[in-house]
């Protein structure tokens, strides 16, 4: 996996902007502008092809990462002040790995993903009004306040559920998947985690099985190299966590997961395995946390000086470079930003003027009525 | 299965083999790979999976070979099945059923003869049925099927090995859960129980009347979750006192609760201390006297109820 001889010409149009040499680390980790795109041929596909994306597209999809971004500034902000209790991860520096992965994707596919999931949840399409007033458990909230940060849902954006246990959402994955499979439909599932995630029993059980089973299932890692606050070469056996999967007989792919245009690339070629009854692929995305694992994090796990190397490459920056390489202007770049930062101050506004649920509210939802009958 | 297409059989050994006590014996030549199918050893993960396949409307039924799998699939069953409804601010409905046998009798051991009815009604969002008759079973089975909650629906390993009772009928009937059902009329106490332990308790009913002329009413809860409690304060209007019994331990177990909302609900019916039996407070052994010692059958009900007497 060393590099760069594995890597295809497209997904290296951004070469200019990466350091230039990949330093050796003391800490054991890495140096990540090392492997941005180490693209590792998969088993049964050959190296992955990253076509260049429409422009207009690409302006879309940076309008989206700037909302995510700002959204979660904003919701960082409000956990200060105290607006937002318990556990609040954000996932700054992660935007380009949902947004690449949910513009190769078609509706009525599925999406589950972890509790980092804020921007799966924008990029499938949720309001960021309603997200926040979720976060401050406001009646307005999706799930009535009830679900909070760690649970964005929409079933009929495809958003089937964010989940606060580290790979439990992977298996839901799966069965959705196996729903599509056994009635026959198109319907491709995807599942998001993290690299700690793959320490976790079930999500062993869930490579076997749906490898077994050729289930339409994309397994999107995150891997942003901590499991939470300890880094993954403490703890992982391997140093290619990419080899678990791939022992489970999966197609698997290495990519820069800060890139909207070669997630969406992978995330395409994945999606037509899947599809095509060709069975899971395990995609890699290399991707860095800029925020705390958490909101108050105290972050004493990482030198500053690591956050501040990424930012070269963090996804708004590679986007808006492809941007300026395209010929769009400084200008409507910073029209966008403005557009989204109003729209997001409109959203605060909305959560914060949201009324608190009925305390009635307490009880519903633990069982649904009377039989139905049937599907 | 054969009337909805949607529902479909998980779990170990479910098809080829036919499931290891045959429940599921010829479905899978019935209904193929499709609605029956065959998992690896992965309790998290396939139950992981009914959840998802729920979510969108399928209804699996997920079979558990021995119902202290629960544990190794806990994370899945409580903190995902169970709440994913109310988490989820009522978007998503989480309509699958949960079944396999439990409870002591074959000398299985500590890993696999608990009874995980009062753990399953600890926790909100799933229903729990426990049928000890095959007509209450099947009527039981149909509507645990049809419901949009989760359902554990508890089997016991020595109701497999009964004979006796004619087969359920081959119409169509469905049995409402949550309702308790009065298996013997009596006048001087009422047993309130379950599962395996309702054959354990009418028999003791017979034994009491019999040597000792005592008059046990038997109520079936059938339901564990919701109790009917309707049913059960009915019954003590009419005989004064109370005895729970189940297989499950008595401690922080259904019938601690059950006598706890007879004095919280209806104290003025009691005119002796409720009690409740339940499994003793030991992982169950596998010697056969030790495994006997231990369970809450006929001769702990006989002597509990005389011991209740004569109070």
């Amino acid at each position: 996996m060393k590099p760069a001889d594995h890597a295809p010409e497209a997904a290296t149009t951004d070469e200019a902007a990466l350091p230039a040499t990949a330093e050796p680390r003391s800490d054991g980790l890495r140096n990540p502008a090392s492997i941005t795109t180490d693209v590792l041929p998969s088993d049964s596909a050959s190296e992955l092809v990253v076509p260049a994306l429409p422009t207009d597209l690409l302006l879309e999809m940076y309008r989206k990462a700037v909302t995510i971004r700002l959204m979660e500034e904003a919701l960082l902000a409000a956990a200060e002040e105290g607006q937002i209790g318990g556990a609040m991860h954000t996932a700054i520096g992660h935007e380009a790995n949902a947004i690449g992965a949910a513009y190769a994707l078609r509706p009525g596919d599925y999406v589950t993903c972890t509790y980092r999931g804020h921007h799966h949840g924008l990029a499938w399409g949720m309001d960021p009004g309603r997200a926040i007033a979720e976060v401050m458990g406001r009646s307005d909230g999706f799930a009535k306040g009830k679900g909070g940060s760690m649970h964005f849902v929409s079933p009929e954006l495809g958003m089937m559920g964010a989940n606060g246990i580290v790979a439990a959402q992977v298996p839901h994955a799966a069965g959705l998947a196996l729903a599509s499979y056994l009635r026959g439909e198109e319907r491709v599932a995807i599942t998001f985690f993290g690299d700690g995630a793959l320490f976790q029993g079930v999500m062993h059980e869930t490579f076997n099985m749906a490898s077994k089973w050729k289930l339409p299932l994309i397994f999107y890692c995150e891997n942003n190299r901590y499991s939470e606050m300890t880094p993954i070469w403490r703890t992982s056996s391997i140093e290619d966590i990419f080899l678990f999967p791939r022992a489970y007989g999966m197609a698997t792919v290495q990519i820069d997961g800060n890139d909207v245009e070669v997630v969406h690339a992978a995330v395409s070629e994945a999606a037509e395995r899947a599809r095509t009854g060709s069975g899971p692929t395990f995609i890699e995305g290399i991707t860095y946390r800029l925020a705390g694992h958490m909101a108050g994090d105290l972050e004493t796990y990482r030198p500053p000086e690591e956050v501040e190397r990424q930012q070269t490459y963090e996804p708004l920056t590679v986007l808006r470079r492809k941007l300026r390489a395209r010929g769009v202007d400084e200008d409507q770049i910073a029209e966008i930003d403005e557009e989204v930062d109003e729209k997001i101050d409109e959203a605060v506004a909305f959560a914060e003027n949201s009324p608190w649920p009925d305390t009635s509210e307490t009880y519903l939802d633990v069982f649904a009525g009377s039989a139905s009958g049937g599907a | 299965m054969q009337r909805d297409e949607d529902v479909f059989l998980i779990g170990e050994d479910v098809g080829h083999y036919g499931g290891l006590f045959r429940v599921t014996r010829n479905l899978l030549d019935e209904f193929g790979e499709k609605r029956v199918l065959d998992t690896p050893i992965s309790e998290q993960a396939f139950m992981g999976m009914a959840l998802g396949a729920a979510t969108v409307g399928m209804r699996p039924i997920v079979e558990l070979m021995y119902m202290d799998f629960t544990l190794v699939a806990a994370d899945q069953i409580f903190n995902q099945i169970a709440k994913y409804r109310y988490m989820t601010g009522g978007l998503l409905k989480v309509p699958l059923v949960i079944r396999g046998q439990q409870g002591g009798g074959k000398r299985y051991g500590s890993q696999h003869s608990q009874s995980v009815d009062s753990l399953y009604a600890h926790f909100p969002g799933i229903r729990v049925v426990a049928p000890a008759t095959p007509y209450d079973a099947k009527g039981l089975l149909k509507t645990a099927i049809r419901d949009d909650n989760p359902v554990a629906f508890l089997e016991h390993k020595m109701l497999y090995f009964t004979r006796g009772e004619a087969p359920p009928p081959e119409e169509e009937y469905l049995i409402p859960i949550g309702k308790a059902d009065v298996k013997r009329v009596g006048k001087d106490l009422t047993i309130a129980t379950f599962s395996f332990c309702l054959l354990q308790a009418l028999e003791a009913a017979e034994t009491l009347k019999d040597e000792h002329g005592i008059s046990c009413e038997v109520v079936d809860l059938r339901t564990v979750e919701p109790l009917d409690t309707e049913t059960i304060w009915e019954s003590v209007a009419k005989t004064g006192r109370l005895l729970a019994v189940h297989e499950s331990y008595a401690n922080c177990g259904v019938g601690a609760e059950l006598v706890a909302r007879a004095y919280e609900e209806a104290p003025n019916l009691l005119r002796a201390p409720a009690r409740r039996l339940g499994m003793a407070p030991v992982s169950i052994p596998v010697s056969r006297v030790l495994e006997e010692e231990a369970l809450p059958w006929k001769d702990e009900i006989i002597a509990t109820v005389l011991d209740m007497e004569r109070r």
